[in-house]
Parts: C-alpha cells; structure tokens; sequence
C-alpha cells in the first residue's frame, strides 16, 4: 500500500489495485477482474441507487481495468451522472473518465455536452476548467459545435480568471485543430493577439500555441504578433535569472516561453519594420553570447533549458535564411556541439545541420565539418546518432566531396545496423549516381554496394546499373571487365550473378578477346552459379547463354549441350523449360542472320527518373530528397540518367529487336503509333484496305506523312482554333476520358493515359450521319508541326481511332491543335481546329509527403515568381467529395493532415518533362460562405506556376 | 505539439497513457507495443531522442519508470525532454519522494496534475507553486465533502 493518500483514498479502490498486483499468473488477474466486472455490474444494476461516492468508485476501479488493457462496455452513464454532482471530487473522476474512455463519436456526447454546459456558466473556476479540460480531451466535432463560439468569449472577457483563461486558449486551439470552420475569428483576433502581452506569464505561454497555430492559417489578419512577439521575448532574453521568478527553470528565464516565441516568429518572413527587426536580431545575437557563456548551474536541466533555446534561434535564423553572419554564427555553434560529450547535442546538432546544409549561405560553412560527421558515423555507440550523421553526410554531398562520402558510407555499411542498411544502399547509389563524373566509378561502387550489401540491393538499385550501363557506350567494356572479376569470388551475391550475367550477355565480346576471359571462360563461370541461384536468376541466365550463342558461334556447341540436358528441357518450372526449350530450337534452326537479329543487343532506355530516387522516396517519405534535390539530380546527373523504371526484363532481352522509337525534339513529340484502324468500325473492310500499307512497326511514320496527304484535297489552311475551344479544353483538366467535341455530324472522344513525360492518346473520330466521310485528315500541330495521317474515309455510323503518343520535352502553356478536315459526300469542306487536351498537369507525378516536409518546401519556394494565386467564385459545386475527385485527376498526390484547417486542400506533385522536374505545391482553400477560392501555387518554375494557376482556376 | 504521453515500467508495463488527439485503440495498442520495445531496447547512455514514423520520440528513465513522449516535427527535443522533467517534479511534490507505487495506486492524481500541466497537447502551466497550489486546492475540496463516506466504505 502506497504510504501517500492524500485527499480521499478510496479504500476499495486501493485494496483492489493490491490485489490484482499480488495475482501470480495472468490468468488470476483476469479472474480477479471478472470478479470486480460482474460485481460492479450487479451495483450498477441493483435496485438500490448508489449514493455519490460508490458511484465514484466503481466508476474509478473501471477505469483502472480498462487502463490494465482491458475493454470495458458499461460504465459510461454512470459516469455522465457523475458530471452533474455538485461535489468536485465525484465530477472530477466523471470527467477523467470520460477523458479516457470516451471517444469523439460516442452517443453519450448529448448529455456529456449538457454537463459541460452547465460547468461552463456555473462561474466556478474549478468547474469551468474542468468542463474545458474535456472538451480538449475529446475533442469532437459536436463539442465543437456546441461550444466553439462560447469559448472565445470566456477567453477574452474581462473577468476570467487567469487559469480559466489558459485552460480556454488551449482548448479552443484543440477544437480549431478539430474543426477549424466552426472557430470564427473576427472581432476577437485583436484581443487574442494582445494576450501576448498580457501580466500573467502562465496565460501568455497558453495563449501563444493558439496564436502560433492561428498565425500559420491567416499570417495576415495576425501579423501585429510579430512585433509584439519581438518585445516580449527581448524582454525574457534581457530579464536577470531571478526576474521572472517562479517561471525560471533552473537558472533559464522562461525557456517555454521563449520557445514559443521564436517559433511564433517562424511563421513569418524577418520583420520589416527595421527597429523591431533591429531588436530581434540583438536577441538571436543575445541568445548566441549566452552559449557561450560559463553554466549557472551544473544540472543538466539547466543546460538543457539552454540549449533548447538556442536550437530554437537556430531554427528561426535558418527560416529567415538571410543573415549570413547570423547563420555562419549558428553553423559554428553546432560545429562545437558536434563534439560534445552530450550524446543528446551531438544529435541535435547533427539533425539541425541537416536543414544548415540546404541553405546556400551556410552549404559550404557545413561542408567543413566532414571529418567529424565522418567520424560520428564510424564510432557514435548509439545507432539513432549514427543515422543523424548518415542523413547529414547524404544532406553535405555534392561533386567534391561524393567520391570520400560514399566511400564512408560503403566502408559503414559492413557494420551497419541491419534496420537502416537498405536506406543507406538506396543512398549510396542515388549518390553515387546524381555525382558519378566517369562510369567506371559509378560501376566499382554499385558492385561494391552488392558486394558488401547485396541482400538490401533492391531490384531498382541493379536495374539502375545496368540501364546506365546499357546507354553508355563508354562504360560497357569496364562493366564487363568488373562484372567478371566479381563473379571470381567464391562466394558471391545473386545479385551480383543477375548483373553479371545481364551485362555478359551483352557485352561479354567486349572482354572476350583476353583468353582469361575467352568465351568459354566466361560461360563457364558463369554457368558455375547456375545451381546456387533462385528460378528468376537461372531464367535470366538462360537468356545470357542464348546471347552467347549469338555473340559466340564457338560456344555453341557446349550450351546446346547444357540446354539439352535433363535439368533444363525437363526442368519442372514451366518458364526455365520454356526457354530451354524455345532456345535450343531457337539455337538449333535459325540462320546466323536470324538470330543476329533476334538477339540484338538492346537499345537504349528512354530517359525517366531515376527509379531508385522514387523507391527513396516512397520509403522515406520526401523527406529524404528534397524536390529542390530532384532538380539538382536531373541537372548534375543529366547526361548519365539513362534508364526508365522498366527493369531489364529478361524477356524483353531475348527479343531485343523492337524498335526503340527515338524521343522527337519538339517541346511536344507527338508521333504517332502505327495508325491502328477501325476499332469499332462496321464497315470495315474498306478501311483495312486502305491500311494495309502502314504497317504497325513504322516509326518513322511518325514524321512522315507518305501517301496519305497527297491524296487529301488541295491543302487549305487549317481553321482558327473553335472559339470554345478553350472551354473545351478546361474540361480535361482533372479527368481523361470523356467526349472533346460533339456537333450533328461528329463526335470526337477522347482516351488517354499518361505515366511520368510521356502520354497516349486515343482519338475516336465518330460519324453521326449516315453517309461517308472523305478526304477526313486530321493534323496535330503544336510549334513543331507535326502531321499524322488518319485514314482518309469515316463511313456513316462507323468510328475509326488515332493514337498519339505524346512525349513532354519541357513546361508548356499552349496545347497542341488538332486540325480536322473532311468532306461530306455532296457536302462542303468541314473544317475545324480543335486544342487538344494535353496540359501540363497531365506529367504529374503525385508526391507524398509529412507535414513538417511540406513546410519545409513551401518555405523553400518563396520567391514571389514562384507563387501564383487567384481568388476567385465558384464555379461549381463545392461538394467536398467532388473537390477531391478533381484534385485527384489533377495528377498531383492529396496531402491530409498537412494543413492545420481540415476544410482546405494540400497537393503536392512533381511534373516530370524530358529536360527537367518540377516541383508543385498546391493549396485550396474554398470559403463556402462566401463562394469563393484562394488557390496558391508554388513551383519550382515560375511559367508552370502561372499556368497551373489559369487551369485551375477554370476548374471548380 | 505533443501527441502522447506514456509511462511504462522497466519489464514494459504501461502506468498511464496520456492521448492528446482522438485515436482508434488499435493504434493506441501499436504505438504503446512499438514504444515499449523501442525505448526499453535502448542501450543505457544513449541519447534520449528518436525518430519513429512522423514523430520525434523523447523518454528519460527515472528510477525503474520510463517517460516517453511523442511529439511532431517541429517541436523542440530538449524541451520535450524538460517537459518530461518537470512532470516528474510536479509528481514528487505532490506525493513527497514519488516513486512507481504511488503512480500505480493514485493513477487518477497522476492523470490529475498532468491535465494541470497540460492540455491539448501544449504546456498550460509551467510554474511549479501554480500547478501545486491548484492541485492541493483541489484535494482541500475533496477533504470537504468527504466525511459523509467513511461509514459506507467498508469493503471493496
């Protein structure tokens, strides 16, 4: 038995906390409960009413069950009775009841409402501040609504007590997280503002979470805090320990305050009025001064007080990004809390220094510090640290440091702890790529990364090696050479056979003319792994071995002989049968010629992201790359970013002849596929005629218009643009199916589907009327003036299709026309011009992201190019369920949770153009009452800025 | 702002729990199940810092009592830290000398003069004497009207 009871004791409750922690198997203490359960159950149900204190009793004893993990499904009213006793005690165990137990969308929340309703006008303080306690804890949106505009009034009146006041700050801030429509500001926000200056330091660090949280929705209607916020805390940083009395914690003149403060000021740009500006600076320089100051006090929570403040400032100087002195300042600073003995500050330091890393003032201040992070890396004991330094040495590396960084981090990743080992591959590659300057480097250090790690070698990581290695010419050769020293090693990773055999079989004549690795020689090392290796690795070896038959007639005859064997053509495994099978007869027919070409070697990737920034990214969150850092990759990286995220398939190897058609240079390449006729035609046998003679693999068709326009009628200039066009265009801004164009005689649907920079599109052309359609041509131009012929008749009622495919080469405002041309029989020329509905939105790719990253990079993109916004009506319906829909097919990823008002809409996505990526961030924020949006975009490119803004606009 | 707050015991019992936004119990259970085995797998003279999904992770170990907090992103760790501390002398004043026992058999006091320290999940009060005195005027109102139930409280 505890020696404190103080207040009341409940005897029985304490007698059965005893008995339950003198059970001495699990199965006792339940029974004990069961006991306890059934008995309060048969006092709840008895006939004689329980007086006020049982009631409080039980209710306590089945909190305390339900606490030991147990449900509990009774209980609960007479705990709401327990709200309307006018005794403290039995109220206040009623209200931590339901604080506990109660969730947001329990029935009983009427009558929890009642009580508080009464609690909060009975005037009691007490009372009044635990009624507030409840709704902070529970929080729901009916409380919201019962009770959202009577809090602020209490807050702000006159005669509030002070710790009345505190309990309302904080909670109307837990119901503005909740249900931010329902807390209007208005006539009040002034006087919240001014509790900033208010005597009492208890109701000041209340108040300020909810101005913090206020100021980063509407900054404007609260930015008078900025330089109230600046003289509060220039009075806390200036005061004497002593000052602020029972607010100093152990030497440290209100640090929760100050805290506040400086992240309060984090929600706005520096000040820029220049004395109040003035006075924050001396602050952080105060700030500063004092760490370097001797400690008033040994105790840890004196300096961690401290400190706490510092990083704080720190923070706030990063934010700011404009006082070089300051932010070099601060990089030295955590420079010396790098070595510190405190684990704890190491870690902080090594975390800040992350966000230091970024800034382009303070990037090169951060790259001094290599050797220590170096070092933190190989001997902090504790692994949260040693994944700090990871992060920080990803975060510093740039072209001179990247050969020494990845070199650490390969030489860490032999010991590394097993939970951070497939992030740390994911890095190394992504920088040993973004940095790569000669490929031969790039090659050691991913075969190195498998070598060492290959368990946490993910399929993108060896994909990625060999896409590059297939698209650069000049590292084929080394790729070979290394490929085959690795596969030496007795013991070597699956992985490691997986390139290896990809990349002998493609270019193992590269190396064959040195006999230590003739032909044979190779084959047979790598045939000495077959048995070792899963089904996908032996099917993709069997692929290497009918490459090797092609490129060496001389080995012929042994893997005939391999092929041939039992093991193979008998194998159980369907697929390592089938290719047995098919290759040895493959093998044994074809012509030199034949297969020569069947066994082509393979054709380049097309250029896409890289596949293993994207897993990064979805294994990370974006926190670990920065959408700047995608820029910075595409830019740095651009002529080694070979592969798309199209793995090296072992299918597609064998059949490496189809055509790689090659990316046009237009800001849109549209080319068209092979003109695919009359899906859904009736009367379609004339219209396969007239198709015959395009066959399906022409891309060079694409450029070409042959036959097809000399047989259209005399060229006419192609028709202005419909003056709906755009109107009709706006319509497939969100979605990508549906009708572009419909009049008595033709009906123009429209099927599209677009993945990263490249898109197709299906055109249906159909014929509403019942008679031919003749010379029908149709053109797509966009500045470079491309052509693609249609067939050239559309019979009555029948409907032919188009396919385009669309290539997005850079940003672009303009939509490509479609000009459509045809004669009705016996009627005139129709003519009309079309846009298109290829928008720049469509090479989105969605970005998921946390909050605290998308802060981040909306900070980041706050040059006032980058922002476009419009406010303007609605135009539609502004059913939440249909918004979503929109900014769904918008392309970008809908990000919950982000902005502290639920009602608004946060997106953020990733443009992706041949030439680069583009970042997009997007915020929405409909007022329903007054019909209206606030739309705010920031890219990382002003134009597409600019452009997302006018498309958006026309869309809800 | 801070999103819960535990108190586990060193062979991983939960003490109190502490939610400062509305969560499902099946979350409640995985983040108690992950914070108990994450924390108490901690080598000694670690730092007192994680990170665990979204959220930083602080916890100090006072006597065989760990406290752990989750708080977001932005949110200051020393701070987190000082918060923890400060709950724990906030605790010892009330019961003199706390230790786990007195949590365990006055949980309800401990849930107390929590919610007089903090509250949606920010700090309400950091003073010591404000949070003590209302906590000992709340217990003065308990003596008040408790004479009535000696007689009826005989057994459990």
């Amino acid at each position: 038995m505890p020696a404190v009871s103080k207040g009341d004791g409940m005897r029985g409750l304490a007698v059965f906390i005893s008995d339950i922690r003198n059970c001495k198997s699990k199965e006792a203490e339940i029974k004990r409960i069961n006991k306890e359960l059934a008995n309060i159950r048969s006092k709840f149900k008895g006939d004689k009413a329980l007086d006020g204190y049982s009631k409080k009793k039980y209710v306590c004893k089945l909190l305390f069950i339900f606490l030991l993990g147990h449900d509990i499904d009774f209980g609960h009213m007479e705990a709401v009775n327990l709200l309307s006793s006018n005794k403290y005690t039995e109220k206040q165990i009623g209200y931590l009841f339901i604080s506990v137990l109660v969730n947001s969308n329990s029935e009983l929340i009427r009558l929890i409402n009642n009580a508080i309703k009464n609690d909060l006008s009975s005037r009691n303080p007490t009372f009044m501040c635990l009624a507030l306690h409840c709704i902070a804890n529970v929080g729901s949106r009916e409380m919201a609504e019962a009770f959202a505009s009577e809090i602020p009034r209490i807050l702000v009146a006159g005669d509030t007590m002070d710790s009345v006041k505190q309990s309302a700050a904080l909670c109307l801030l837990r119901l503005y997280k909740t249900s931010p429509d329902l807390v209007l500001m208005g006539e009040w926000t002034s006087r919240v503002v001014h509790l900033l200056n208010d005597q009492h330091m208890g109701v000041v660090t209340a108040a300020i979470s909810l101005i913090t949280c206020l100021s980063q929705k509407n900054p404007d209607e609260f930015k008078t805090c900025v330089s109230l916020a600046v003289s509060r805390l220039s009075r806390i940083v200036s005061s004497a320990s002593t000052d602020l009395q029972d607010y100093t914690y152990y030497f440290v003149p209100a640090p929760w305050l100050s805290c506040k403060l400086l992240r309060l000021l984090q929600c706005y740009p520096p000040p820029e009025d220049g004395a109040v500006k003035g006075r924050l600076v001396e602050c952080l320089e105060t700030i500063l001064n004092k760490a370097q100051e001797p400690p008033k006090s040994k105790k840890v929570q004196h300096s961690n007080a401290k400190n706490a403040i510092l990083f704080e400032a720190i923070s706030l100087i990063i934010h700011y990004d404009s006082e070089p002195n300051l932010l070099v300042r601060a990089c030295n600073q955590l420079g010396q809390f790098l070595q510190h003995r405190e684990t704890n500050l190491r870690y902080l330091a090594l975390e800040s220094m992350c966000t230091l890393a970024s800034s382009e003032f303070s990037h090169e201040a951060v790259k001094t510090h290599i050797e220590t992070v170096i070092n933190a890396l190989k001997t902090e004991r504790d692994v949260s640290v040693r994944q700090r330094a990871a992060d920080l040495l990803y975060a510093m590396c740039d072209r001179s440091n990247a050969k020494q960084i990845v070199a650490e981090m390969l030489s860490y990743l032999e010991t590394a702890d097993y939970s951070i080992r497939e992030e740390m591959v994911l890095k190394v590659a992504i920088l040993a790529e973004k940095y790569a300057v000669d490929y031969s480097w790039y090659v050691d250090t991913i075969l190195n990364l498998i070598r060492i790690a290959g368990d946490y070698v993910s399929e993108e990581v060896w994909y990625r090696v060999i896409q590059i290695v297939i698209n650069r010419d000049d590292v084929q050769g080394y790729a070979a050479k290394t490929v085959f020293e690795a596969l030496q090693a007795p013991a070597c990773h699956e992985n490691m056979v997986k390139v290896g055999g990809y990349i002998l079989g493609e270019f193992g004549n590269l190396i064959a003319g040195d006999p230590r690795s003739s032909p044979l020689v190779q084959f047979n090392l790598l045939h000495s792994k077959f048995h070792l290796c899963s089904v996908p690795t032996r099917a993709l070896l069997l692929s290497a071995y009918i490459k090797f038959i092609n490129l060496f007639p001389e080995t012929k005859a042994t893997i005939q002989e391999v092929l041939r064997c039992d093991s193979q053509i008998r194998n159980s495994d369907v697929e390592l049968q089938q290719r047995a099978v098919e290759y040895l007869k493959l093998s044994s027919i074809a012509s030199t010629d034949v297969l020569a070409t069947v066994l082509e070697e393979m054709p380049p990737f097309p250029e896409r992201e890289s596949s293993i920034l994207a897993k990064l990214k979805k294994k990370k969150g974006p926190g670990a790359v920065s959408v700047t850092e995608l820029d910075d990759g595409k830019r740095e990286a651009g002529e080694l970013n070979g592969g798309g995220d199209r793995g090296p398939d072992t299918a597609a190897m064998a059949a490496s002849n189809a055509s790689t058609p090659s990316p046009s240079a237009d800001l849109l390449g549209i080319r068209s596929a092979a003109p695919v006729g009359a899906a859904q035609t009736n009367a379609g046998s004339l219209l396969v005629d007239v198709f015959s003679d395009s066959g399906p693999a022409a891309p060079s068709a694409a450029v070409n218009d042959d036959g097809f326009l000399s047989s259209a009628p005399p060229s006419e200039d192609p028709a202005p643009p419909l003056s709906e066009a755009d109107e009709l265009l706006n319509k497939f801004v969100c979605k990508n199916n549906g009708v572009l164009f419909e009049n008595q005689l033709l009906q123009i649907g429209i099927k599209s589907e677009y993945r990263q920079n490249l898109g197709r599109m299906y055109l249906f052309y159909g014929n509403k009327t019942s008679v031919q359609f003749a010379s029908f041509t149709t053109t797509v131009s966009c500045p470079g003036e491309l052509h693609k012929p249609v067939e050239p008749l559309v019979e009555g009622g029948a409907q032919i299709q188009q396919v385009l495919n669309i290539e997005c080469i850079t940003d672009f405002s303009d939509a490509p026309l479609l000009n459509i041309k045809f004669s009705r029989y016996g009627g005139a020329l129709q003519n009309l011009t079309l846009k298109l509905p290829v928008t720049i939105n469509k090479f989105f790719q969605p970005t998921e992201m946390s909050s605290s990253d998308f802060f981040q990079r909306w900070k980041q993109l706050s040059q006032p190019q980058q922002e476009a916004q419009k406010i303007f009506k609605a135009n539609h319906s502004m059913d939440t369920e249909v918004l979503k829909a929109k900014l769904l097919g918008l392309g970008t990823a809908l990000l919950d949770n982000i902005d502290p008002n639920p009602e608004n809409y946060v997106c953020a996505g990733v443009i992706q153009t041949k030439s680069q990526q583009i970042g997009c961030l997007l915020r929405l924020e409909p007022n329903a009452q007054a019909q209206m949006y606030r739309l705010t975009l920031r890219c990382s490119k002003d134009t597409v800025s600019k452009r997302l803004c006018e498309l958006l606009a026309q869309q809800f | 702002m801070m999103r819960f707050m535990l108190l586990f015991s060193r062979q991983g019992k939960l003490r109190l729990q502490k939610w400062f936004t509305s969560m499902s119990d099946r979350e409640k259970k995985k983040i108690i199940r992950d914070m108990t085995t994450m924390v108490l797998a901690r080598q000694p003279r670690s730092c007192n810092f994680m990170q665990w999904k979204d959220l930083k992770i602080v916890y100090k170990r006072y006597a065989s009592l760990y406290f752990c907090l989750g708080v977001e992103s932005q949110e200051n760790e020393l701070l987190a830290l000082e918060i923890i501390h400060r709950y724990v002398e906030l605790l010892d004043k009330y019961f003199g000398n706390v230790c786990e026992l007195d949590i365990i058999f006055n949980f309800e006091k401990a849930y107390f003069i929590l919610d007089e320290f903090l509250m949606g999940g920010e700090v309400q009060e950091t003073s010591k004497q404000i949070v003590n005195r209302s906590i000992e005027a709340s217990d003065m109102l308990q003596e008040d009207d408790s004479s009535e139930w000696y007689e009826v409280e005989l057994f459990g």
